[in-house]
Order: structure tokens, then C-alpha cells, then sequence
């Protein structure tokens, strides 16, 4: 069975999303991630799905989800490189991804990691 | 003999005397509404028309005009109606040219059947049945050809009213003008979202000083529109909100908690700014 990479980047660990997900690669994903978080103590994670064209209801719930469980374990998600045809179908379902940060790209989603983690304090995302 | 035939053969005999009537009538109607037709024009078509008018009627059935023997009349009357539309005729104007031709054509047939009043009853009832139809066509067509006209105007204003500036090295600013509708907020939305991949940049401000009226709707497409921004990692302010607009969106009940609005686009530019780190000193 296929897997999702987690690369690790200094503190933070960066996962690029490029298949379209199914539950199983979903859970996998979910699994590898909290372990990795867990393992490597990373403080900050980028999802980068700027390679995906299409994002379903499914897929928003699973990077919320995602979300959730690094915020517990004491990471911060960052989703960076979302395409704008994916922007505008995500509000349209009504999938506005509360609690999830964004960024453009991968090397400004860093900089905001680095940003947040420096300043120490819980900065809400907005 | 059948009336029919009796109205055709008028029609053909006393071509000569219809054709100047109306083209009395006719240039009155022109004469009176500023004249935009040239005299010369207006006899081509009113030759035109009673040339394929006559032929129509000689064929036949004059009860219904949807059939194939009017397929000439019916489409030199779309013509028609289609040049006056982009010619900036009105409706009136235009049904006009069908109905102006009723006082001529009767007077002939009364000319004709002075001896048969029956006969002439029924050539008056069935010509006024005919002009009506083929008036109503006319409008159809003429409603027809200015809906076309509308939608293309639409949208050359849609591609006209959706420019994306560049006001800093990563601000963008999208001056709104108009009423915000579903398809323009969606095509607004692209544009700007494209634009913020290509440009790289972080803050996009909306100005809607141009935006004549908020409704919920138009608040729910901003509102849309600055949850996409934030999806793909850039930061929305929304400038030029008037001091109208701010009460109607209270009154509405429209939560713009978590948007930064702002009186003028100066002031989000200020913003914009402050945020990516440059400042100005006045020397």
C-alpha cells in the first residue's frame, strides 16, 4: 500500500500532498503524522497541497482533523499553496477551515511557522 | 370567390396606390420621431415588405403566420426589427411599420368591393387579424434583438469592471465598481485569487467605495471572497466602506467579525503596509 512522505525540515516536518486521498491513505496519513510529531518533537507542520487541482469535503475534513490532532500535540499546522479554484470551491461548499492557518507557499507558510514559534505566545489563528 | 384571392388581387392591382399611401404614413411616423431613417431607406423596405407580404398571402393561408409559406415575411421582419433595435428605435416605433400599413390597405379594399360591404367585412377582418400577428412578431423580434444587446453590453462590463492593481511589492488592490451580483463576485474572485499566485503577494485590499449598495447578498459574496483569500494564505482588508453601507450591514445583522474594514483605501494601504513591514518618514 502507497504512503504519504512526512519530510522532516529542521523543526518542522512537511507532508505534500499529491494523490487524491481515500480513507485509508487518510488514517495512514493521520497515523505516520502523529507518530512523527511524537518522535521528532517538531513544533510546526506544512501541508502542501499546491499540487492538488480538486479538494472534496473529504479532504477538508481530514486536514481540519489533522489540524486538531498536531494542535494537541503541541505543533502548528500550516496549510500553505492552496490553488485558487480550490479556495473558491472549498467556500462554496461552505468549508471555510476555522483553525486551520494558511500561507501562499512553502517558504512563507516557514516564515509564519518561525514567526508564531518565536513569539511564543498562543497567537490564534486568524 | 375567396378572400383570399379577392385581397391578393387587390394587393396586386393597386400596389402602386398602397405602396404611396403608406409611405405617407410612414414618413409622418418618421417625420415625427426625429427622422432617423432616410426617406430612401424607408421606401426599400416598405418595397420589401409588400413585395414579400403579397407573396405570402398569394400562397395561402393567412390564419397562420408560423407556417412555411411566412417563413420570408417572418424573417424580413426580424431583419428589421433587429436594425431598428441596434438603431436605437423604440418598441412603438417599430411595431408602427407593420400597423402604419392597415389605413392604406383598407382604403383599397373598400375602393374594391364597394358593391359587397360583406365581402369587404371580411377582407378588413381577416388583413386586421394578419397586420396584428405579424405587428406582435415584430415586437417579439424587436424584444429580442435589444435582450441580445443588453446581454452583450453585460458582459463587456463584466470584463471591464475587474481590474486587479498592484500597489506595493506584495499589496494588491481591487477597486469595485457597481453592483455586485453572483457572476460578477465569482469572476472578481478569480481574478483576484489568480492574481495572488502570480504576484506572490500576502495582502489584498477590496475597495468598494464604487459599490453602490450592500445588501446580504453582496456581504455574503465579500465575505466569500475574503474566506478564499484566507484559504489560500493571504490576508483581506476591505477599504472605502461608507458611512451608509457601515449602518446597512449593522441592520442587516451581517457578522463582519474577523474582516478588517476600513474607511478609505488609504488607510488599508497604511495598514497593508504596517504589516509587510515598511514604514515612511516625511522629510
Amino acid at each position: 500500500m502507497d504512503r504519504i512522505p512526512i519530510l522532516r525540515m529542521g523543526r518542522f516536518l512537511l507532508v505534500t500532498l499529491q494523490v487524491d486521498m481515500h480513507d485509508q491513505l487518510a488514517l495512514r496519513l493521520q497515523d505516520d503524522l502523529t507518530n512523527a510529531i511524537q518522535a521528532k518533537g517538531a513544533k510546526g507542520v506544512l501541508i502542501d497541497i499546491s499540487a492538488l487541482e480538486m479538494v472534496d469535503s473529504f479532504m477538508g475534513r481530514m486536514i481540519a482533523d489533522i489540524s486538531g490532532m498536531a494542535r494537541i500535540l503541541d505543533a502548528r499546522t500550516v496549510l500553505v499553496g492552496m490553488q485558487p479554484a480550490v479556495a473558491i470551491t472549498l467556500v462554496e461548499l461552505g468549508l471555510s477551515l476555522p483553525g486551520v492557518d494558511t500561507a501562499l507557499n512553502v517558504e512563507r507558510g516557514m516564515r509564519l511557522l518561525e514567526r508564531v514559534l518565536s513569539d511564543g505566545d498562543d497567537h490564534r489563528p486568524r | 370567390m375567396s378572400g383570399k384571392a379577392s385581397i391578393s388581387m387587390i394587393l396586386q392591382k393597386r400596389s402602386a396606390d398602397i405602396q404611396a399611401a403608406w409611405m405617407q404614413q410612414l414618413t409622418t411616423v418618421s417625420a415625427s420621431s426625429s427622422g432617423r431613417l432616410a426617406n430612401d431607406e424607408l421606401k426599400r423596405q416598405a418595397d420589401g415588405f409588400l413585395n414579400v407580404l403579397n407573396a405570402a398571402i398569394k400562397s395561402g393561408r393567412t390564419d397562420n403566420i408560423d407556417g412555411p409559406e411566412w417563413v420570408e415575411v417572418r424573417a424580413f421582419l426580424d431583419d428589421l426589427s433587429r436594425q431598428r433595435a441596434l438603431a436605437g428605435f423604440g418598441s412603438e416605433e417599430t411595431a408602427t411599420f407593420v400597423f402604419s400599413l392597415k389605413k392604406p390597405l383598407f382604403e383599397a379594399l373598400r375602393l374594391e368591393s364597394l358593391a359587397d360591404p360583406q365581402q369587404f367585412a371580411d377582407d378588413v377582418w381577416s388583413i386586421t387579424v394578419l397586420l396584428d400577428k405579424l405587428g406582435l412578431h415584430t415586437i417579439k423580434a424587436y424584444q429580442r434583438a435589444r435582450e441580445g444587446i443588453i446581454n452583450r453590453q453585460q458582459q463587456e462590463l463584466l470584463e471591464l469592471s475587474t481590474p486587479v492593481v498592484k500597489l506595493w511589492d506584495g499589496i494588491l488592490a481591487l477597486p469595485m465598481i457597481g453592483t455586485l451580483d453572483s457572476a460578477r463576485t465569482q469572476i472578481v474572485m478569480e481574478s483576484l485569487l489568480q492574481k495572488i499566485v502570480e504576484t506572490e503577494s500576502e495582502i489584498a485590499i477590496l475597495d468598494i467605495t464604487g459599490v453602490p449598495t450592500v445588501d446580504t447578498l453582496v456581504a455574503q459574496h465579500l465575505l466569500k471572497t475574503v474566506t478564499a483569500l484566507r484559504l489560500m494564505g493571504a490576508e483581506c482588508i476591505i477599504s472605502g466602506v461608507r458611512p451608509q453601507i457601515a449602518q446597512t450591514i449593522v441592520h442587516l445583522g451581517v457578522d463582519l467579525q474577523g474582516v478588517t474594514t476600513k474607511a478609505n483605501l488609504a488607510d488599508a494601504l497604511a495598514l497593508a503596509l504596517k504589516r509587510i513591514g515598511v514604514s515612511f518618514t516625511r522629510q
